[in-house]
């Protein structure tokens, strides 16, 4: 006997881990399911066996049968509603392997519960009772495990005993859900007729149903290939803790996140970019000549690079994306609703930066999967949303890495994890929508205005006009608008003047030149155009703003009828000339977000003016005229 | 294909150091809470593999109900000393003083003013604002859905209806000052997956989870052993040689023995595959209503 328990633990510490989700409503009979397969798998224990008989008799809902379902309701109220409201974990192995089980509530309501349990699952089962078939919760299980990206979907078709063990029926679902996951990403999907109730296909294979020539379910779960399911192509170790003993050690403690990494390589830290090489990889075990996902390691460097927590160490020739704006798809876990002024938290692999939501594109009805347009969104909602961050994050689309794609939203205030994110494979910025006009943007009501309009344009004989002038660097917008400036004062009008280093070096200071940035620089701006505008005054704002959506935007801010622009068209080349240094160091690399290099410009279409700066004489002459003409000034 | 596969206990392993590290990284002031068990053992020794070559670089804190079996103590403290770790031990002191033990108040009350009580004074005494526990979430019903991370308010109450949701290996470290978070990084472990990885480890445990010749007396249905003279003497003179051996351990009144040959890890491990009772029985403060841990819970017990 000895020996022998020596055999079974030789092997028993051997065996691999699958993680399970399972979901379903009270009907299904899913509690009875994974509560046979801890039964059935023995690893009930008598004495708590004695107890569910004695509760069974309490408060169970299976009449003088074991209730199966009381082993798993944890929680006292919730055993009095008679649901499970809550994410369970389940424990049983069998010689093949260890199962831990997310036993998570089927209804609408516990969406939340589902995709937390779904977040580390390798394989869902979901159950479909044969009398009903594929109905809306299957879809919107499914909806949740393709979102979540679990890769292995077992259905059960359960009740197999109510519809006579019939292999017509079993077909007639299998192939209505087969239809339904066309176009989702779900690489292996299997379907098991089982009766949880009576034990058919559940640990053994049925008598019932003879036609059924696959496996049961338990032999299907210890079998199930799932440890390729991992990503062990792209190396990213975003550093979780630096250990630092004493002088002589510095080791970047963390899990490998994904891909492969051993002593020698190259690597490089990111942000920082400086590189160095893999000295030693100490693992829980000691030393070790590879390490993968996921195993916790400590790595040390040849060279005493600045690496601190949240920085990633990458191989040299695949780096993930470094960016402040991304798509996600969010699942709302808050009773409170989203608001879009909230600065939440982020959480991304180590690092914990502020977050807003920036756009909604659209949210999904879970029952008809169906895009909805998009008011904020509640508990248990998932939609499609833009997100600007304050740090830029390290992170890959979630579909290729689950570690680098996941991130958590927390209310700043409650601390309540409001939302967790997927980030979506990034669309360029040209195609990433910025929003700067605020869609619930209340009219302020100040009271009876004391000075109405009419008497400031008597008074200043000129009509409020926000004359906006945009071209690349260098096309001479500022040298007109200090021209424009003055020669408005020497005429008697009462112009104000607004550029982009004015305002970036105090308004704006903390926003950079990333294209969510530069649309809440120029929301600022327009904003206090339409303040002076009020008063009555002339502005002449010099901005390059790149964006024909923004400029949109700021011309609603303002008032499309105040709201004039001026195009300097000046060839790119001539713009070099003027600012040899500014695109020396774009050309480097230097510097980001360059319009008309590695950002895009995009001309106005139909601008009120469109002037070349080498008409320096006429250009102002133009402008002049056209005040005139349209009474903005002078007046009379 | 590719042979990157970890096994279970490695990959437990792997998730409980990544836990701990990130406790270390997200709080101020953590602490890990040490009763001496081979849970606790475990969890020791997962921290000081998280931080090698470096030391664990938080305290170790030990509640002392001041009725643990001396056995224990010794451990503890040969324990500590020899891994370098900074221990703390606390203990009520007005419940020692005014003699509250298990004998003359009863398990309820014991437990509540020289364990509950206890933990909170320690806990408010050094203002930690994390703290590790062993518990596994197969041990016991209301344990299956307490997160990895749990929340406790400036009461450090436990609202099981207010959990925060816990995705992938994300962890929600917030907290507002006073509030503090409960951590267990062996939620994933069986019993089984203890047992196999202290066998697989090789790492000392407290000698009394063997079996041995040891004075026991019967005591509410247990087996007691006679560990010190705080025995009441009509009892202890009741006290008679049995081969016997701990499956939990607590105060040494409130645990009771089983008859036993096990005196190898695989000898434990084949009596529990082969065992009828499940290791909670022997605990004497468990069998009132099926409710009463998640109470303990709520009123800030682990």
């Amino acid at each position: 006997m000895q020996k022998d328990i020596k055999t079974f633990l030789d092997q028993d510490e051997k065996k691999d881990l699958l993680r399970i989700l399972t979901a379903g409503s009270v009907d299904d009979g899913k509690s009875t399911l994974i509560g046979r397969l801890l039964f059935d798998s023995k690893r009930l224990y008598e004495d708590q066996l004695s107890a569910l008989e004695r509760d069974s008799k309490r408060v169970g809902h299976a009449g003088d049968d074991i209730d199966y379902a009381l082993l798993l309701d944890g929680l006292k109220a919730e055993r009095e509603q008679g649901i499970t409201i809550d994410v369970a974990y389940r424990y049983f192995s069998t010689n093949q392997r260890k199962f831990i089980i997310a036993d998570t509530p089927g209804h609408e309501q516990y969406t939340r519960n589902m995709v937390t349990g779904a977040s580390t699952a390798n394989l869902a089962v979901l159950l479909v009772d044969a009398r009903h078939g594929v109905i809306t919760q299957t879809k919107r299980h499914t909806f949740i495990v393709n979102l979540l990206g679990i890769k292995h979907v077992v259905v059960a078709i359960n009740k197999m005993d109510l519809v006579d063990y019939s292999k017509e029926r079993f077909d007639e679902i299998t192939s209505a859900y087969k239809e339904f996951i066309t176009g989702l990403n779900i690489p292996d999907v299997n379907f098991i007729p089982i009766s949880a109730l009576k034990g058919d296909n559940v640990v053994n294979v049925s008598d019932n149903m003879p036609w059924y020539h696959g496996k049961s379910m338990l032999e299907f779960l210890e079998t199930v290939h799932v440890a390729s399911d991992r990503n062990f192509e792209d190396f990213r170790y975003p550093v979780q803790f630096v250990n630092k003993p004493g002088l002589d050690f510095r080791g970047f403690c963390s899990t490998v996140a994904s891909g492969t990494v051993k002593p020698g390589d190259e690597i490089i830290a990111l942000p920082s970019r400086k590189s160095s090489k893999i000295k030693q990889i100490i693992g829980a075990d000691g030393e070790q000549k590879i390490a993968f996902p996921p195993q916790s390691i400590t790595i040390t460097l040849d060279d005493e690079i600045d690496v601190s927590r949240g920085d990633m160490l990458v191989h040299h020739d695949n780096k993930p994306r470094n960016e402040r704006q991304f798509e996600a798809m969010l699942v709302w876990m808050d009773e409170n609703k989203m608001n879009m002024q909230t600065q939440f938290y982020i959480k991304h692999a180590y690092n914990t930066t502020k977050a807003r939501i920036d756009k909604i594109q659209h949210k999904i009805n879970v029952n008809s999967l169906e895009k909805e347009q998009s008011a904020p969104f509640v508990l248990n909602e998932i939609g499609r949303v833009v997100l600007t961050t304050v740090k830029p994050l390290l992170f890959d689309p979630y579909k290729k890495n689950k570690e680098t794609g996941s991130f958590v939203l927390i209310d700043p205030i409650t601390h309540n994890t409001s939302a967790v994110g997927m980030i979506i494979d990034k669309l360029g910025n040209k195609d990433m929508p910025s929003r700067i006009t605020d869609v619930d943007m209340k009219k302020i009501d100040r009271g009876e205005a004391l000075i109405s309009h009419k008497e400031r344009e008597q008074r200043l004989n000129q009509r409020p006009a926000t004359l906006w002038i945009t071209g690349l660097h260098g096309s001479g917008k500022n040298a007109l608008a200090y021209t424009m400036e003055r020669k408005l004062f020497d005429l008697g009008a009462s112009a104000v003047l607004m550029d982009g280093s004015t305002v970036r070096s105090g308004l704006s200071r903390e926003l950079d030149h990333s294209p969510a940035d530069r649309a809440e620089h120029l929301r600022r701006v327009a904003h206090v155009a339409k303040i002076l505008n009020d008063q009555g005054l002339i502005v002449i704002c010099s901005f390059i703003s790149p964006y024909a959506n923004i400029r949109q935007q700021v011309s609603e801010i303002v008032g499309k009828d105040r709201f004039h622009i001026i195009h300097m068209d000046a060839a790119l080349e001539s713009c070099r000339k003027s600012k040899p240094d500014l695109y020396n160091l774009a050309d480097k690399g230097k510097l980001k977000y360059m319009p008309g290099l590695d950002e895009r410009y995009e001309k106005p279409e139909n601008p009120t003016l469109r002037l070349k700066p080498e008409n320096k004489e006429s250009n102002m002459d133009k402008i002049l005229d056209y005040l005139n003409a349209n009474k903005i000034f002078p007046l009379e | 294909m590719n042979n990157y596969t970890l096994t279970h206990l490695r990959q437990l392993e792997a998730e409980s150091i990544h836990i701990i590290r990130e406790v270390a990284s997200e709080f101020v002031n953590p602490v890990m809470l040490y009763s001496i068990g081979k849970d606790s053992s475990v969890m020791a020794r997962l921290a000081e593999k998280a931080f090698a070559p470096g030391k664990v670089p938080f305290p170790l804190m030990h509640i002392d109900s001041k009725w643990k079996f001396r056995e224990m103590i010794k451990f503890r403290d040969n324990y500590a000393k020899e891994k370098g770790w900074n221990l703390i031990v606390h203990y009520n002191k007005e419940g020692y003083e005014s003699g509250v033990g298990p004998f003359s108040h009863g398990s309820k009350v014991h437990t509540d003013v020289m364990k509950t009580q206890a933990l909170l004074g320690g806990l408010n005494k050094y203002k930690f604002d994390a703290a590790f526990g062993g518990a596994r979430r197969d041990e016991e019903k209301s344990r299956a859905k307490e997160r990895i991370f749990s929340f406790r308010d400036e009461f450090h109450q436990w609202d099981p209806k207010n959990q925060r949701p816990e995705l992938w290996n994300i962890y929600n470290t917030k907290i507002q000052k006073g509030e503090s978070i409960r951590v267990f990084p062996l939620s994933n472990w069986t019993e089984l997956d203890i047992w196999q990885y202290i066998r697989l480890e090789n790492f000392p445990i407290v000698p009394l989870y063997f079996a041995k010749e040891r004075p026991v007396v019967e005591f509410n249905n247990a087996l007691i052993l006679l560990d010190d003279d705080r025995m009441p003497e009509d009892l202890a003179k009741k006290a008679k040689m049995k081969k016997v051996r701990f499956r939990t351990l607590g105060c040494y009144p409130l645990t009771g023995a089983v008859e036993s040959d096990a005196d190898t890890v695989e000898k434990i491990v084949e009596e529990m595959m082969t065992t009828t009772k499940s290791e909670r029985t022997t605990r004497v403060i468990d069998f009132d209503q099926d409710a009463s841990m998640e109470q303990k819970k709520r009123e800030g017990y682990f």
